[in-house]
């Protein structure tokens, strides 16, 4: 059975994709991820999922452009170039 | 060339990268297999060369580094196998062809290693040679071998420190151990130039064309001569090439490499070629029984 | 540390190289690849936890660790019968590395009791690693257990535990030969 291996480098960071392992079953792939993603102490957690169980999503699809809801829908250096000189014309004219 | 393999070759000649999921022309998957399954040969047979001087080693620390590099051998190789399976290989098949001898493994594997010096200058300078075609390969665009060549070079960067720290100890030493390292610098420096392989053209490469290997032949060699050679003089050692020198231009000049010798080592007529493929046989047919029995799965 | 304390860390820091030199006789040639690796990173915590214990007995004896595991005579050795054999069959080699482990259990639990602080440190470091090699060796007596020839190879080994720390078998002296070839050619004291 594959086995694909997430490590974690150090506490608190996420888990990633590593690699797989080949293994009979889970004891056996405790053991041989561990030696191949940990021997030398260089992760600090793994997760080890059977290769079956993973659903792969890969058909994402946004054909309308929808950036209303990123942070790349939204240029504001023109609006706030016109809003600072707008202030500063208004002072100007206080100040008079 | 269809017009979707030319796509294809226009998308990774770009730096465009691929999965193992995604449609892949026939002759970049079987060039691609050919080039993985040999790689993982060779971190597998380059283990035999190595693994009685662990058993000689003539200090603890050493015994030490020298299991930990030869483990992360095998380890590669796993990692490399298991990229060739999920392109359509399996490693039993692969296990097999390299036994039969129809499948290969790199030149500097086929000879003998005969003392203490030869564990010093292979860490040193045969796994330079082998890191700078590796490193050639951390941005092939088959990303899932480029990933784990990531990893591999990784591991790999304690195994040079420890082959130099071995030649230094032994050039510190005594007159007998510098005599150690000078003989297997003349007897290894032959399938050092002969490694990187013959010098065709990069555009003329498959395995460039492709973007398989980011670098040609001649290209990885003059790496190495350019990073290694002045190691090698500055210990007072020399390099049975009088013609080894490196020009104005800065390109290095020597004797033609002996490219037959290559061919036939490679092609299975090398030193030890036999005796180690015959060890794997052998030790491969004692314990089929607890592959069948650990391995238990519908073939 | 008295001469008998010594002595005592002497037989395991003996089993411990000779076991690590007989397990790293698999390198290359494991029945998988797997575990190939696993076996070795075995062998160098088996070295490793023999250099730890030479490095305690050195000390009191004004000599390094390499002297003493290297530079005895083969009569010198403390090991025990069981690890000094060559057993190149899977079968014989897990049935050892199981009822080795289960004994070096019982004998860590004993060390880490010690007076001397250092020793029962060191005793306790060497036990976590060996939880190790203890789940891999359950692992792979759960597998084999109902195999004849590893029950047999079981029966045939457990009686050799304790033998022969005082008279070794020609396999050793073999195994002395080959591993001590290197330090021997040059003068002792040769830094390698």
């Amino acid at each position: 059975m594959i086995y694909e291996v997430f490590r974690q480098e150090r506490k608190g960071q996420p888990f990633q994709h590593a690699g797989s392992v080949e293994a009979a079953d889970n004891a056996f792939a405790d053991v041989y991820a561990r030696e191949q993603y940990g021997r030398r102490g260089e992760s600090t957690a793994l997760w080890i999922v059977p290769r079956e169980a993973i659903v792969e999503v890969d058909d994402f699809v946004d054909e309308l452009n929808r950036n209303y809801h990123r942070v790349d829908g939204y240029s504001l250096k023109q609006k706030l170039k016109e809003a600072r000189e707008r202030v500063g014309s208004a002072l100007v004219a206080r100040d008079r | 060339m269809s017009e979707r393999e030319q796509a294809f070759l226009e998308y990774v000649q770009s730096g465009g990268q691929v999965e193992a999921g995604d449609w892949l022309p026939d002759d970049y998957r079987a060039k691609l297999i050919k080039f993985i399954e040999m790689h993982g040969n060779s971190e597998l047979m380059g283990v035999l060369p190595e693994r009685e001087w662990i058993l000689r080693a003539p200090t603890l620390q050493r015994k030490l580094a020298l299991t930990a590099k030869v483990q992360d051998e095998v380890g590669h190789s796993q990692l490399i196998y298991r990229v060739v399976e999920d392109l359509g290989k399996p490693r039993e098949l692969c296990l097999d062809d390299l036994i039969s001898g129809k499948a290969k493994f790199h030149n500097v594997f086929h000879y003998p290693t005969k003392t203490w010096g030869d564990v010093g200058v292979i860490a040193w300078l045969v796994d330079a040679a082998a890191i700078i075609s590796q490193k050639a390969l951390l941005k092939c665009s088959y990303a899932p071998y480029a990933r784990i060549m990531k990893k591999i070079c990784w591991e790999e960067s304690f195994h040079i420190l420890h082959g130099r720290d071995v030649v230094l100890t032994l050039m510190n030493g005594t007159d007998a151990q510098r005599e150690l390292v000078q003989e297997a610098v003349t007897r290894w420096w032959g399938p050092l130039m002969q490694f990187h392989g013959n010098p065709i053209p990069k555009d003329e490469d498959p395995m460039y064309v492709w973007r398989i290997k980011s670098q040609g032949n001649e290209e990885a060699r003059q790496q190495f001569l350019d990073g290694y050679v002045p190691q090698i003089w500055e210990l007072g050692l020399t390099v049975p090439d009088p013609k080894l020198r490196k020009n104005d231009d800065g390109v290095w000049e020597y004797t033609e490499p002996d490219w037959d010798e290559l061919r036939s080592v490679v092609t299975g007529h090398g030193p030890k070629s036999q005796d180690r493929l015959d060890l794997r046989r052998h030790a491969r047919e004692n314990s089929a029984w607890v592959r069948s029995i650990v391995l238990a799965r519908a073939a | 540390m008295n001469e008998s304390e010594a002595r005592s860390l002497l037989e395991i820091a003996d089993d411990e190289l000779i076991l690590g030199w007989r397990d790293s006789e698999w390198t290359g040639i494991a029945p998988l690849l797997e575990e190939d690796v696993a076996f070795s990173s075995i062998a160098q915590n088996e070295i490793g936890h023999a250099r730890a214990l030479y490095e305690l007995v050195a000390r009191e004896r004004s000599t390094t660790a390499d002297e003493l595991a290297f530079d005895r005579a083969p009569n010198e050795y403390r090991n025990s019968r069981l690890v000094e054999l060559r057993l190149l069959e899977w079968e014989k080699t897990i049935a050892r590395h199981w009822l080795y482990e289960q004994a070096d259990a019982e004998r860590l639990e004993r060390l880490k009791r010690s007076d001397n602080a250092e020793v029962a440190g060191l005793a306790a470091k060497i036990d976590r690693e060996e939880a190790y090699h203890r789940m891999h060796a359950k692992m792979w007596f759960d597998r084999l257990k109902d195999e004849p020839r590893f029950t047999a190879a079981v029966d045939e080994l457990r009686p050799l535990l304790d033998e022969g720390r005082d008279e070794h078998t020609p396999e050793l002296g073999e195994l002395w030969e080959e591993m001590t070839m290197v330090r021997r050619s040059q003068p002792a004291g040769t830094k390698w």
